[in-house]
């Protein structure tokens, strides 16, 4: 018999914000079990039976959805992925009446990625289910934050006390956003290290060291964080060039060399090589890439398994 | 037919124009005040009806001089009928409403439209402001001339900056010969570009790009060159930050005619407001944060601020009910306005005359409009307030026709009990 599990107080999963440290390390424990399932040959388990968890995306993603997608299916639910870029938001209806039309099929989990910050909260305000944020804008993400800790977790024993360098374009991040709030929460030292250009504005009034430097961003990094190079999104220049952004801020192993000699490397996907990271660094030793997709699968389960005790239709 | 008297006795007076307070009754005789008698009782005339106004405040009606309408264009957000409603339950006697509608009000027969219907549904004055350039695009001027002859009280691109100094430039020259009120918004957009709400600390939590207060100064300093450049008669519309109170400041200092306002939102509420993504609280200029809202408020204390508008914009379900970087910018504003300012009032930063002067004295001045003083000879354009009954905003006692205000739900302290244009009573609070 296993002792009761403390339960996990939030009918949602809306962001890092709000979650204690003590709910992060139960998600984190959860997921560690659900690492072994996934390992073994039956994948399979029966918390969410006769559940039915969409996937409603309304911006275009591979990993998140399909590691969405398996979660959901190793927990026994009916997965139904909705892809907006065909549906009805493109003849106009709002947000909201999508919300409304989803909600009306008595759905018990909605996993939303959507283009602006906020939006999953407006959505979670107008549906009886539980809402698990998937990517709001440039606001959050939390199960990318919570699988980046599991990996660290499990790679280096703890979170608490690690130096951990988040590099690239934090201003358009939402990944950059949650694990600077999980990271911090669990105690772990924050670095920032970008161009002023892709920095946040009043970011070191909440508390987090900024570099320009990579050089000095690194030196005694435990974890160097290399963020996606958001071309896509940007319609300023905030870097001059790819060239020069990857001379200066591409990690390669010269500046790898920097930070502790194990230090571990991180990139949440999908990786732009050559850009932000060099396909050497990406591949090598001290990488963790293909980990934490792995890991994703997991997080997902266990986030999808705490949120079951919350979820309607009983 | 002898003109109609009312006598509103027992009343507490405020003069913003003299700056006088204190008990006293006014004789209202047909369409003006006959008679302001401080302390004794006037000379009751015969078959004068009588109110008493139990000690409540009697002050001149309100002359906003920033509200969007609907009409013509789009009627379900509001029209003149129901925004003049609105007004009339928050005090308002005098509305300058903005061109931005559909059409654009930059032809001569657009404002007769106008003046006409409010004439025929508007229990209120309405003054429309005509563009500054044709369509609100930014390049040609409109009409001054003709545009002022059909009755448009000032010229302004409503919530669209003139960016191309070279046109406001000749914008300042051609209105000088006029005498015509030019108003801008203050704002270069390309430093606004995608931001949604203030830069800063905040923004950068929930993820939003920011706006610097810079996009504000920039195009204030700019215009400020312009007008010692061009001369002529120049308003800023609304200004949020500490940064520009200094720049008009300075340019009154310099001897331009310079006059500037703020929105009631920006002198009551701060970014913090926008809490969980409150697309009622997406505005332009944004809502900054509490160190310039305190600002503003001192600069407005001091008279450096000349007027308070209430920056009224209805907003539908389609334009709000979005993700916050979706939403349109706007809240409702002119219902609630002398509440939210007596904000102030209570919390002792204000006194009542240079409150109610910046809602009604000075943008009358700034208008040149008859109103805005309690004096004999002035129109009887008056409104009668507790300024101490509490009451807590139900959107669905709201007579704007769309819903969007910032302050639903939110506890108000002082209430307007009754309203009078031009003589007539407008708007009697029930529970009075």
């Amino acid at each position: 018999m296993t002792p009761p599990r403390p339960t996990f107080p939030h009918r949602h999963l809306l962001g890092i914000e709000g979650l204690s440290p003590l709910d992060i390390g139960a998600l984190l424990d959860l997921a560690d079990e659900a690492v072994e399932v996934s390992r073994q040959v039956e994948k399979k388990k029966a918390t969410l039976r006769g559940r039915t968890q969409i996937n409603l995306f309304f911006e275009p993603s591979t990993r998140t959805q399909s590691s969405f997608e398996l979660a959901g299916k190793r927990l026994g639910a009916d997965v139904m992925n909705m892809s907006v870029v065909s549906s009805a938001v493109k003849k106009g209806e709002t947000l909201i009446d999508t919300a409304a039309t989803l909600n009306a099929m008595r759905p018990d989990l909605i996993v939303v990625r959507h283009h602006s910050a906020g939006a999953v909260h407006l959505l979670a305000r107008k549906v009886d289910c539980s809402v698990i944020n998937a990517g709001d804008g440039a606001h959050e993400h939390p199960t990318q934050a919570l699988l980046d800790a599991l990996t660290i977790r499990r790679n280096k024993g703890r979170i608490e006390g690690l130096t951990v360098a988040i590099c690239g374009d934090v201003l358009h991040s939402r990944v950059a956003r949650s694990n600077m709030i999980l990271l911090a929460a669990m105690g772990a030292r924050v670095r920032l290290v970008a161009p002023s250009t892709l920095l946040p504005a009043g970011i070191g009034r909440l508390g987090f060291e900024t570099f320009t430097s990579m050089r000095e961003g690194l030196k005694d990094a435990d974890i160097v964080m290399m963020l996606r190079l958001q071309r896509e999104r940007m319609n300023g220049s905030f870097v001059p060039s790819v060239r020069e952004y990857f001379r200066f801020f591409g990690l390669d192993q010269e500046k790898l060399s920097w930070a502790k000699p194990d230090a571990l490397v991180m990139h949440p996907g999908p990786m732009n090589r050559g850009v932000e990271i060099a396909s050497d660094v990406a591949d090598g030793a001290q990488s963790l890439i293909r980990e934490q997709v792995e890991m994703g699968v997991a997080v997902r389960m266990a986030v999808l398994e705490a949120l079951a005790t919350h979820l309607p239709n009983r | 037919m002898t003109s109609s008297r009312t006598i509103l006795t027992n009343a507490r007076l405020v003069d913003p124009a003299s700056g006088r307070e204190g008990p006293g009754a006014v004789l209202i005789a047909g369409e003006t005040i006959a008679d302001v008698a401080w302390g004794a009782l006037p000379a009751h005339p015969e078959g004068a009806s009588v109110i008493d106004c139990g000690g409540a405040v009697v002050a001149p009606g309100l002359v906003d001089m920033r509200a969007f309408v609907g009409e013509p264009g789009a009627e379900h957000r509001e029209t003149l009928g129901t925004l003049s409603e609105a007004a009339a339950v928050g005090g308002v006697t005098t509305v300058v409403c903005m061109p931005d509608t559909n059409p654009v009000v930059d032809d001569p027969a657009i404002v007769d439209y106008i003046l006409r219907r409010a004439r025929d549904t508007a229990i209120v004055r309405i003054h429309p402001a005509a563009a500054l350039t044709k369509g609100l695009h930014g390049e040609e001027l409109t009409e001054f001339g003709l545009l002022g002859e059909a009755g448009a009280i000032a010229f302004t691109d409503g919530v669209k900056p003139v960016t191309n100094a070279r046109v406001m430039r000749r914008a300042l020259l051609y209105a000088r010969d006029l005498d015509a009120l030019l108003i801008n918004h203050c704002e270069e957009p390309t430093l606004v570009g995608d931001g949604v709400m203030n830069e800063g600390e905040f923004a950068s939590r929930l993820g939003l790009l920011g706006i610097p207060r810079e996009a504000e100064t920039i195009a204030l300093e700019r215009d400020m060159r312009l007008v010692r450049l061009a001369r002529g008669r120049y308003h800023a519309a609304l200004i949020s930050c500490a940064d520009s109170v200094e720049i008009v400041a300075r340019a009154k200092d310099a001897g331009l005619a310079v006059t500037c306002g703020v929105s009631i939102n920006n002198l009551t509420l701060n970014e913090n407001d926008i809490g969980d993504y409150r697309t009622f609280l997406r505005l332009s200029p944004p809502l900054r944060h509490e160190d310039d809202r305190q600002a503003v408020i001192e600069a407005l204390a001091e008279g450096a601020i000349d007027v308070i508008v209430s920056d009224h914009n209805p907003q539908d379900v389609e334009t709000k009910r979005l993700p916050f970087a979706e939403a349109a910018n706007g809240a409702l504003g002119i219902e609630t306005m002398l509440s939210a300012a007596l904000r102030l009032y209570h919390a002792g930063r204000i006194d009542l005359p240079r409150l109610l002067r910046a809602m009604s004295t000075r943008p009358a001045e700034i208008l040149g409009l008859p109103g805005g003083r309690l004096a004999a000879g002035a129109p009887a354009d008056l409104i009668v307030f507790d300024p101490d009954m509490p009451y807590v905003l139900d959107k669905r006692d709201l007579r704007s026709r769309s819903k969007n205000s910032p302050f639903d739900e939110a506890r108000l302290e002082g209430r307007v009990l009754r309203t009078f244009v031009a003589g007539r009573c407008v708007h009697t609070l029930a529970d009075a």
